[in-house]
């Protein structure tokens, strides 16, 4: 009952706030979204770190071609659960500052994004995932193409066909597992890793399915649109897309690709690694050659799911415990670093870092935060980043050596362009733009304070997520290699 | 059948109404009758009845199609206010007298027995289109498009019955069912005959619903017809089309599946590249819908071509789901294109609709909906729509066509979002359009049931 609650409380208050148009959306929507998070973390309270499915529902939905409207929450799905729950009151709390035409629809559009993606999270029918997947995508579209910047109309709708284009394969795909399944045909997710299939038609499923959540990752080569939808966005609707919809990507691999077709994932698993490293090295290296703080901070998103897709294409123990929890890690990060960016644009106007430098003169408190994330994000020990990317660079370099030795550089890129980010922007010589930078607001510091604080208690104790997780990963592993 | 029966005298009276120079009775009393009609068909269900001498037969298949296509026709109605509101259409009695009619000739195309009753539910419904679309007596378009859908009608509804002759010369009926065993149990012996006679009747059904390559009439008459016959047309004619198409290839073509199989498969291909390609090219939004009736005719086709149990069920999801759509996108893009005259005629290119989310959010939000659907996005009935056909092609391992329709579904999407970035991405017209009651409540309610449809498609699937 409680899985069904969260998606459906969104939803509705999201329509409510909509339908009524008051002058207090925003407050309506944090309200919302904070109970959301109430109820999401007496989930992962509750949650017993075992391989069953909890807090399960079921109900028939299209009863003739026996489709069931079936949500649960176990070990791989529950950290997702978390951040969604976690990130959206945080993301609502970053525009109270900000002055938004049609307030109630954007609130609206966030709270109905936050269902469908929970849906995907918990969804144990394979239609029903394919659902939620694919509604999620229309709040973010209209957030991105109505409050976006000045080319958001062409680039949102290229990241729209873009990923409906991938999603359509997959869909074609789910349709041909489901009729693989024997007697009255089951959509269940669970029956589908039972499946006798060939080598042949894994190979084909494996390519679909693979296409679909590579473009919505992104990996290399199927990244042309994520930079561009990342800077054309509102800041909100950037962080919706790296801090969580990114992460329906890689959940898609361990929830569908891993266990269905696990002879084609062992077969072609290498392609998906090297396109993976392939993405690491070149968006770091991108990045590091960048002048807008948007579009680094897209990059370093591309480079950082590309190691947690490495390490989950690794199928180790520690690569996929070390993507789930980067997942909820760079998720974290990611927000706070966009935040940071929009911080400073409403102060400046400028995202270009050529225009900036010395704001810590007038605003110590951003720098402190905005260097605890920048840690986090580069993965100092005792920061929330250092522990996923550690488990990840461990699974990889136990699928190969090399390749664990070229992933490793992501280390150092990323040190390399964060450090650049910050020092360009917060310290070095002062200009016109930035000597009047004022100090951080009320609802500002309430942002970034939650933030700052996981970032360092998920680095010191990762265990008690790590715990969590376990179970649910041994049990994906045995599937995969039975 | 007693719908039909009461549809036609129901027309007549409308004929009688029509001296009472009263629009608003006119158009509830059209309702009533559409309503009595549903009803009549309601009180049919979950019976097999035989009429007229073996003439027609009803089952709930056909009442299914039936009720969409009257469903279809209430709605439409429910829109019509505009229409003939001028001094050049001094009887609008006579307009609503002949939407009952055809109606009345597209029911009987959904469950004849004899081919001489699909002969002449084809005809009913089609002349009553040739004389609809021309109603604007003094436009030129309206005109034109009412002579070339005639003439090139006409010589459909020749193919056709050529094609009906030459089956009842190889057969010796006109029975559908009779057919059936003739050719299940002859068919080896039977020659030719047959099968060109099968190709004929087959070709001249398909002109009807415009599968490419009959489907050169399609943009033109669509463009050149009242808006509210196009949109009568798009939705009344395709699902009496397929209607009568599932019927006849599962009843009497049922042993000759292997091939008539590939016909469908080869035009299915040429129809979706056609209309997809061309539809991303268009300037105006009726000529956009005009072809993106030619690409859901193609995809309404799919499941015929696969035969399997739940075909039927998919083709009526389908048509419903496309009903709903596209009468709501043609309602929306009346009012507003009486809004925008552009050399004193209504505008219908895609700048019309610019700014229309911020002055109009009712209007902007049924158009996002329709489209939504008719692109095939989930939250719609359209997703569903699209879902069953494809996994109706999956469950015969037609693998290759169905890629190729997703590819081309997702043309779709491109020429679908340019109404929706207009309305709600671009600045426009800043003026509010006064919406008809009768009017909001079928724009409300299409939008409605296409996201619940959306949400809970078991709802009617489970009726199909």
């Amino acid at each position: 009952m409680l899985t069904l609650l969260i998606i459906l409380l969104p939803l509705i208050s999201g329509a409510i706030i909509w339908l009524i148009k008051g002058n207090s959306s925003k407050q309506l929507a944090l309200l919302s979204s904070l109970v959301t998070f109430l109820l999401g973390a007496y989930i992962v309270w509750k949650f017993a770190p075992n391989t069953e499915s909890q807090f399960a529902i079921n109900y028939s939905w299209i009863t003739s071609a026996n489709i069931n409207f079936s949500l649960g929450i176990d070990g791989i799905s529950i950290l997702l659960v978390l951040l969604t729950t976690l990130v959206v009151p945080l993301i609502i709390l970053s525009t109270f500052d900000k002055k938004i035409e049609n307030q109630s629809l954007f609130y609206g559009l966030i709270l109905m994004m936050q269902s469908a993606l929970l849906g995907v999270f918990t969804a144990k029918d394979v239609f029903l995932f394919y659902f939620f997947f694919e509604v999620a995508l229309i709040p973010i579209y209209f957030i991105a193409s109505i409050w976006g910047g000045e080319n958001r109309i062409k680039v949102t709708f290229k990241f729209f066909v873009y990923t409906v284009f991938g999603s359509l394969f997959m869909l074609l795909a789910l349709v041909y597992l489901y009729f693989q399944t024997p007697g009255t045909h089951s959509a269940n997710i669970v029956d589908l890793y039972n499946l006798n299939l060939s080598a042949n038609q894994q190979t084909f499923i494996f390519w679909a399915i693979f296409l679909a959540f590579a473009i919505k990752m992104p990996l290399f080569p199927f990244h042309s649109w994520q930079p561009d939808t990342y800077v054309e966005s509102p800041s909100a609707g950037t962080m919706l897309l790296s801090g969580i919809m990114l992460k329906m990507g890689t959940y898609g691999l361990l929830r569908i690709l891993l266990p269905t077709v696990p002879l084609a994932v062992q077969q072609w698993g290498n392609i998906a690694i090297i396109l993976s490293i392939i993405g690491i090295i070149y968006g770091s290296i991108i990045a590091i050659q960048q002048s807008d703080i948007k579009r680094l901070i897209a990059y370093s998103s591309f480079a950082h799911v590309g190691l947690m897709a490495a390490g989950i294409f690794s199928l180790t123990i520690s690569g996929i415990q070390g993507s789930l929890i980067q997942m909820l890690a760079h998720g974290i990060n990611v927000v706070g670093l966009f935040f940071v960016a929009e911080i400073i644009l409403r102060r400046t106007g400028t995202h270009d870092l050529d225009k900036l430098g010395a704001i810590t003169k007038n605003t110590p408190n951003l720098t402190v935060y905005f260097i605890v994330i920048m840690l986090g994000s580069v993965a100092l020990p005792l920061a929330n980043g250092f522990v996923g990317e550690f488990l990840l660079l461990k699974g990889v370099y136990e699928y190969n050596i090399w390749a664990g030795a070229v992933a490793g550089l992501t280390i150092i890129l990323g040190a390399i362009y964060m450090l650049r980010l910050v020092q360009k922007s917060m310290f070095g010589n002062g200009n016109s733009t930035t000597e009047s930078f004022t100090d951080l607001t009320f609802s500002e510091k309430a942002t970034l304070l939650p933030i700052a604080l996981l970032v360092i208690v998920l680095g010191i104790a990762p265990n008690i997520l790590l715990k969590l997780t376990e179970p649910a990963v041994n049990q994906l592993l045995t599937i995969i290699n039975k | 059948m007693n719908a039909i029966l009461a549809l036609a005298i129901f027309g007549i009276i409308n004929l009688f109404l029509g001296f009472l120079e009263n629009r608003k009775l006119l158009i509830s009393s059209t309702i009533i009758f559409i309503l009595i009609a549903i009803g009549f068909n309601i009180a049919d269900w979950n019976h097999e009845f035989v009429w007229f001498n073996n003439m027609l037969r009803t089952n709930n298949l056909s009442l299914n199609f039936s009720n969409i296509i009257l469903i279809a026709g209430l709605l439409v109605v429910g829109i019509s206010r505009h229409f003939g509101e001028d001094k050049e259409h001094t009887h609008p009695a006579e307009y609503y007298a002949i939407m009952l009619f055809s109606l009345a000739g597209a029911i009987m195309m959904t469950n004849f027995e004899n081919l001489i009753m699909l002969f002449i539910g084809l005809e009913v419904l089609s002349v009553s289109m040739y004389v609809l679309t021309g109603s604007e007596k003094r436009s030129f378009r309206s005109n034109e498009a009412a002579l070339k859908y005639f003439l090139m009608g006409a010589f459909a509804t020749g193919i056709l019955l050529f094609g009906i002759t030459l089956i009842y010369g190889a057969t010796s009926s006109f029975n559908i069912h009779t057919i059936g065993n003739e050719i299940l149990t002859k068919g080896v012996y039977m020659g030719s005959m047959v099968f060109v006679g099968i190709s004929l009747l087959l070709i001249g059904l398909l002109f009807k619903v415009s599968i490419a390559p009959f489907h050169f009439w399609t943009p033109d008459v669509y463009e050149g017809a009242p808006t509210i016959f196009t949109t009568f047309m798009s939705t009344v004619v395709k699902t009496a089309g397929f209607a009568a198409i599932y019927r006849i290839t599962t009843i009497s073509f049922d042993s000759n599946y292997r091939y008539w199989w590939a016909f469908f498969i080869i035009l299915t291909v040429l129809t979706l590249l056609i209309s997809n390609i061309t539809a991303v090219y268009q300037k105006s939004f009726k000529r956009m819908m005009a072809y993106s009736s030619i690409s859901h005719a193609a995809y309404l086709l799919i499941p015929i071509i696969a035969k399997t149990p739940h075909s039927a069920s998919a083709v009526l999801f389908y048509s419903l789901a496309y009903t709903f759509a596209t009468i709501s996108a043609f309602g929306v893009m009346m009012l507003v294109s009486e809004a925008n005259m552009k050399d004193g005629k209504p505008d219908e290119e895609f700048s019309i609709f610019n700014g229309l989310g911020k002055k109009n959010p009712l209007l902007a939000f049924c158009l996002a909906i329709s489209m939504l659907s008719l692109a095939g996005i989930p939250l719609t009935a359209g997703f569903w729509g699209k879902f069953f056909v494809f996994s109706n092609a999956t469950e015969r391992h037609i693998v290759w066509l169905l890629i190729y329709a997703v590819l081309m579904s997702a043309v779709g999407i491109y020429y679908y979002f340019k109404p929706i970035i207009n309305a709600y991405m671009k600045e426009g017209n800043e003026q509010t359009i006064e919406i008809p009651m009768l009017y909001k409540v079928v724009l409300i309610f299409c939008a409605i049931a296409t996201l619940v449809l959306g949400i809970l498609p078991d709802l009617v699937k489970s009726i199909f």
